[in-house]
């Protein structure tokens, strides 16, 4: 007459200790991670500190430095902090970051995700695909799609304003032109992170706000931001992050006209591509990598905040 | 506390160890290896890949074509009678240049890919300095590459473009010619003669006026400039006006920087320019080169200065990419003049500049011997009419270009009467990058900055690239 | 009053949904028009002759179905290898608290973004070369994997931090084995979070151009992404028929897997009973 709850015979299971909630193991959790890791270490870690180390380097993928490159030490880097079209390139890639991602995608994601928790299943789901496939299309597909609707000459943006010629678009406002263009590409990730967090709120306390006459603004400000707070941190984090890196507008403008919207990960590609210098593009891959750090520290900081 | 400590230690350490890891395994960076002449020499089994930047369906159709519908078979034939079996295959790429380059880069720096690649001639000095290429005779034999009789056929000139410090590292497949396009039904409405021959800059710069003030719709003339249209702009718009000021982009051991030469090139761009007398916005554009074809072709471009290209690719009745029905009829052409007369380099009335690529062997190949023999074999004279399968073309034998270009005016005119006047660029590793200074330069001078400004800008950048002794200046 | 101002609020709100679904539109209207113009051009116009004639030059492409295929290949592949390792790698970590977890994880995330940019490019061919595995599909596969594994887990442990755990301490005192409780608890609960990585990797793999086209020789082992851009004409011009025609073709597989991926799990990025 064994209690029902009686451990079967044989099966000894792992003590659950706080640090191990469901009583992996630290074998099996190793085992677990392992897969990952090997991948992660051979195919990741290793290149980037290599690409790394050649920053390091004059190495250039022609030329006498080709065949000998000598270890050049920091001269990359004081030459990348003494070049102005690094710092171009450097406050370019931050409107764009900034215009783009934590305004634009942020603002426009969530907008759309409160405005369509309202409507018809079927306005929502429409509204939702079509913003969904900006971000699935491929690159080359969108890129191309972007440069004919603002084309000079043939372009439906001039068609629509209706003006002979058209305007140059990506010749006078390359900027703007790729801000747009990346708002529409990636709204879709922060608009399906916000309604997910979104459905989150309890709707008791909706409710509540609602009863106690709080106005649109009142609600968002008291009730659904504190909810939603890790979730923007989160999702402003990536989309930062993602869009610090992001080569698809040379797609569009290819950094012109005249470096005018050459931000880093084209100005990358142009010393690397183009201009062949490596050993000057992995140093400026590492400074990259160190302002994304900053960043995300920035990021966890304001997250670990705890709210008054 | 120093539990914490000494975990972050471990990730240090294991961080560094990395690092080093990476530092020993980049020490693979620098290479060089030797080729062995004679390895598999007397093997009756083979395998040789001949790799270009072309592709059927996409990028230089016609020449994947060749190599894949008659090199190939051909080659087989040809050494299957001399008692051997060959097995040859092409890989293709439609890649942009810098991309194809820069892939082809890795695999010759890796030892391995294919055997022949056809590279742009720009490239052989850069290629050359990395250990990429080597001299032709290092891999097989100087007796062997003297032998071979296409030599005597190819101009040295020619022959130049695929040279570097004075040794063969490839042979050339074909050249081109730059002249003066412009549209003579336009001349007509504006008044100006269709058998037009300016002789200096200013007698250009004033029939573009001419077309200014008669024709308001039509840009009068296009010179390309900036940095989007890469080296279309060296090539077509900065060296061609250079050379006619008597100067070549590198001459007695100096690159031209800010000299009175340059200036006066800048100068010309500025008069285009600021003058309404071209669309600085056209050079901007990511696709201005093929928006100038299309213009032109479709008759709103008075002159332009391009290469037999246009010619026999852009503007050709039937298979152009711009095509004009009445080409034969519209469009004139004429020698670039020099700023004036005797003005330009060896004290020419007239200058042009020309190009080409050609291919190479991959000093890590497994059949060397084979492989120059196939290189050889793509230059012979039956493959080299084949590869024109029908068009007209320049081609780097004289005896095929004789043959073939008696039908077509413009090709035998270029062929004839440009081809001696011509420059080529010169063959060094750092070229590539003086030509993007240069191209900077006219963007400058399109975008508004005087020609004395850009000028200077130019000689700084320039400076930077081959080291302040290396520029002339004045 | 209220009325009035309830009534100028709904409008409103539709005139913002208006614009916005014409935002998200409008771009992509060329593609629906441009595949089938004789000549394309820019411009979105009903077709001045409709003709499939783009479409039968791409039939007589040879690379162009196999390019298709090869990105097919490419996608699946590199999803299986990442939601597989990257589930069973964000699990161990959400559940077993390893000092130092976060700080890698970030770590990882920024050094991603140096291995997917240009400047990695010589590192990664001379290391695959060094593993032999230039010109294989399979290393492509590897290659990508390890780029897109850290955003992969770290997406994925925030969603499995939000299952509750009770579940699997449950099954643990049942002497169920962790496999088992993976497999049969959390994945169920899981596959939304596990459609998402699953269809952010393919998106992410289709579009992919540098990896493939450095390591592969081979051009029928290209995929898509990289034969898209061999669409020139004999000069170098766009072939815009061709371009259009086939970016058509080269979107929709995308596309139909996110209609199947979304219809039978839906997009979330928390899982969880539901409340």
């Amino acid at each position: 007459m064994e209690a029902a709850t009686a451990e079967p015979v044989g099966v000894v299971a792992p003590r659950a200790t706080p640090t191990d909630v469901v009583g992996l193991g630290r074998r099996r959790a190793l085992g677990f991670v392992a897969p990952a890791f090997a991948l992660i270490g051979v195919f990741l870690i290793f290149p980037a500190l290599w690409t790394l180390y050649i920053g390091a380097t004059n190495f250039r993928l022609t030329g006498t430095a080709a065949r000998s490159p000598d270890f050049v030490g920091l001269d990359n880097y004081r030459h990348a902090l003494e070049d102005p079209s690094f710092y171009r390139s450097l406050w370019l890639t931050v409107i764009f970051v900034l215009g783009s991602a934590v305004i634009g995608q942020n603002g426009l994601g969530f907008a759309l995700a409160w405005v369509l928790r309202g409507v018809r299943r079927w306005v929502r789901r429409s509204v939702e695909t079509l913003v969904l496939l900006a971000w699935i299309l491929p690159s080359s597909v969108v890129a191309f799609l972007w440069i004919a609707m603002l084309d000079r000459d043939g372009g439906t943006v001039n068609a629509v304003l209706g003006n002979t010629p058209g305007v140059a678009w990506l010749i006078e406002y390359p900027m703007a032109g790729i801000v747009v263009f990346n708002i529409w590409r990636g709204t879709a990730f922060s608009m399906m992170l916000y309604s997910a967090a979104l459905s989150s709120v309890p709707p008791s306390q909706l409710e509540t706000a609602r009863l106690a006459g709080a106005s649109d603004a009142q609600t968002l400000r008291d009730v659904v931001f504190p909810h939603i707070r890790r979730y923007a941190l989160t999702n402003t984090l990536l989309i930062t992050l993602w869009t610090f890196n992001d080569f698809t507008p040379f797609l569009i403008t290819a950094g012109g006209p005249n470096h005018r919207s050459e931000i880093l990960p084209v100005y990358l590609f142009n010393t690397a591509i183009i201009g062949g210098e490596m050993g000057y593009s992995g140093a400026i891959s590492l400074i990259v990598l160190l302002i994304n750090l900053v960043l995300a520290l920035v990021y966890l900081r304001a997250g670990r905040r705890r709210p008054a | 506390m120093h539990r914490r400590i000494s975990r972050w230690a471990r990730a240090v350490a294991a961080a560094t160890g990395l690092l080093v890891i990476a530092a020993t395994a980049s020490g693979c960076l620098g290479k060089d290896s030797k080729t062995d002449s004679g390895r598999n020499a007397e093997v009756k089994e083979f395998s040789l890949t001949i790799a270009a930047n072309a592709i059927a369906g996409g990028k230089n159709a016609a020449g994947a074509e060749w190599v894949e519908k008659w090199v190939i078979p051909e080659f087989i034939k040809d050494q299957q009678a001399k008692g051997r079996t060959a097995k040859v295959t092409f890989q293709p790429s439609g890649a942009a240049d810098e991309d194809y380059k820069s892939k082809i880069a890795l695999d010759l720096r890796s030892g391995s890919g294919a055997d022949i690649y056809a590279i742009d001639g720009i490239w052989v000095g850069e290629f050359a300095d990395a250990g990429y290429i080597k001299p032709i005779e290092d891999l097989v034999g100087a007796d062997k590459v003297t032998g071979w009789e296409g030599w005597s056929q190819i101009p040295p000139s020619v022959q130049g473009n695929m040279s570097y410090n004075n040794k063969r590292y490839g042979v050339p497949a074909g050249t081109d010619g730059r002249v003066l396009y412009f549209n003579k039904s336009l001349f007509s409405q504006a008044g100006l003669p269709a058998d037009w021959q300016p002789k200096s800059w200013d007698e250009i710069l004033a029939t573009a006026n001419t077309l200014k003030t008669k024709l308001p719709g039509v840009i009068p003339i296009q010179l390309n400039a900036g940095t989007a249209m890469g080296e279309a702009t060296t090539m077509q718009g900065a060296l061609p006006l250079l050379v006619g000021t008597g100067k070549e982009i590198w001459s007695n051991g100096k690159w031209e920087g800010n000299t009175p030469a340059l200036r006066s090139m800048l100068k010309a761009y500025e008069a285009i320019y600021r003058g309404g007398l071209g669309d600085p916005v056209l050079q901007q554009d990511a696709k201005g080169r093929d928006k100038s074809f299309q213009a032109f072709a479709e008759g709103k471009i008075g002159i332009l200065l391009e290469s037999d290209y246009l010619w026999r690719s852009v503007v050709e009745p039937t298979k152009g990419i711009a095509k004009m029905a009445n080409r034969d009829q519209v469009v004139g052409y004429t020698l670039i003049p020099a700023l004036g007369a005797g003005k330009g380099i060896r004290g020419q009335d007239f200058v042009s500049m020309s190009g080409g690529g050609g291919n190479v062997l991959n000093p890590g190949t497994k059949y060397p011997q084979q492989a120059w023999e196939l290189l050889q074999f793509m230059n012979s004279k039956a493959a080299t009419v084949a590869q024109l399968a029908g068009s007209a073309r320049i081609t780097q034998r004289q005896d095929v270009n004789t043959e073939v270009l008696a039908k077509d005016p413009m090709l035998s005119f270029v062929s004839t009467k440009v081809l001696p006047l011509t420059a080529y660029r010169p063959g060094f590793a750092v070229y590539p990058r003086v030509s993007q200074a240069l191209q900077q330069a006219t963007l400058d001078v399109v975008s508004g900055k005087s020609a004395d400004d850009a000028a200077a800008t130019y000689q700084k950048a320039l400076e930077g690239i081959v080291g302040a002794d290396k520029v002339a200046s004045g | 009053m209220t009325v009035m101002l309830a009534v100028v609020r709904r409008i409103g709100f539709y005139v913002a949904i208006g614009f916005a679904t014409a935002f998200f539109a409008i771009p992509l209207l060329w593609l629906l028009s441009a595949p089938f113009d004789d000549p394309p051009t820019y411009a979105v116009r009903l077709p001045r002759h409709f003709s499939v004639e783009n479409f039968a030059e791409i039939a007589r492409n040879r690379y162009a179905v196999p390019a298709l295929v090869n990105s097919l290949l490419l996608a699946i592949g590199t999803m299986a290898v990442v939601v597989a390792a990257a589930a069973l790698a964000a699990y161990a970590l959400s559940r077993v608290r390893v000092p130092g977890r976060d700080a890698l994880l970030y770590v990882l995330l920024l050094l991603s973004s140096v291995v997917t940019g240009t400047a990695a490019m010589v590192p990664i061919f001379l290391l695959m070369f060094q593993l032999n595995l230039i010109d294989s599909r399979f290393g492509v596969v590897l290659v990508l994997s390890g780029g897109l594994l850290p955003a992969a887990i770290f997406l994925l442990k925030d969603f499995i931090d939000t299952i509750p755990r009770s579940y699997e301490e449950s099954a643990r005192v049942f002497g169920a084995s962790p496999l088992q409780i993976l497999r049969h608890i959390v994945v169920p609960v899981a596959r939304p979070g596990l459609a998402t990585i699953a269809v952010w990797t393919i998106v992410q793999v289709w579009g992919s151009f540098l990896t493939p086209f450095i390591l592969l020789r081979d051009q029928g082992k290209q995929p898509a992404a990289v034969l898209v851009r061999t669409f020139y004409t004999e000069g170098g011009s766009p072939n815009l028929g061709l371009l259009a025609a086939f970016s058509l073709l080269y979107s929709i597989p995308v596309v139909v897997m996110y209609l199947l991926a979304w219809s039978r799990y839906g997009f979330r990025f928390h899982g969880g009973i539901k409340s």
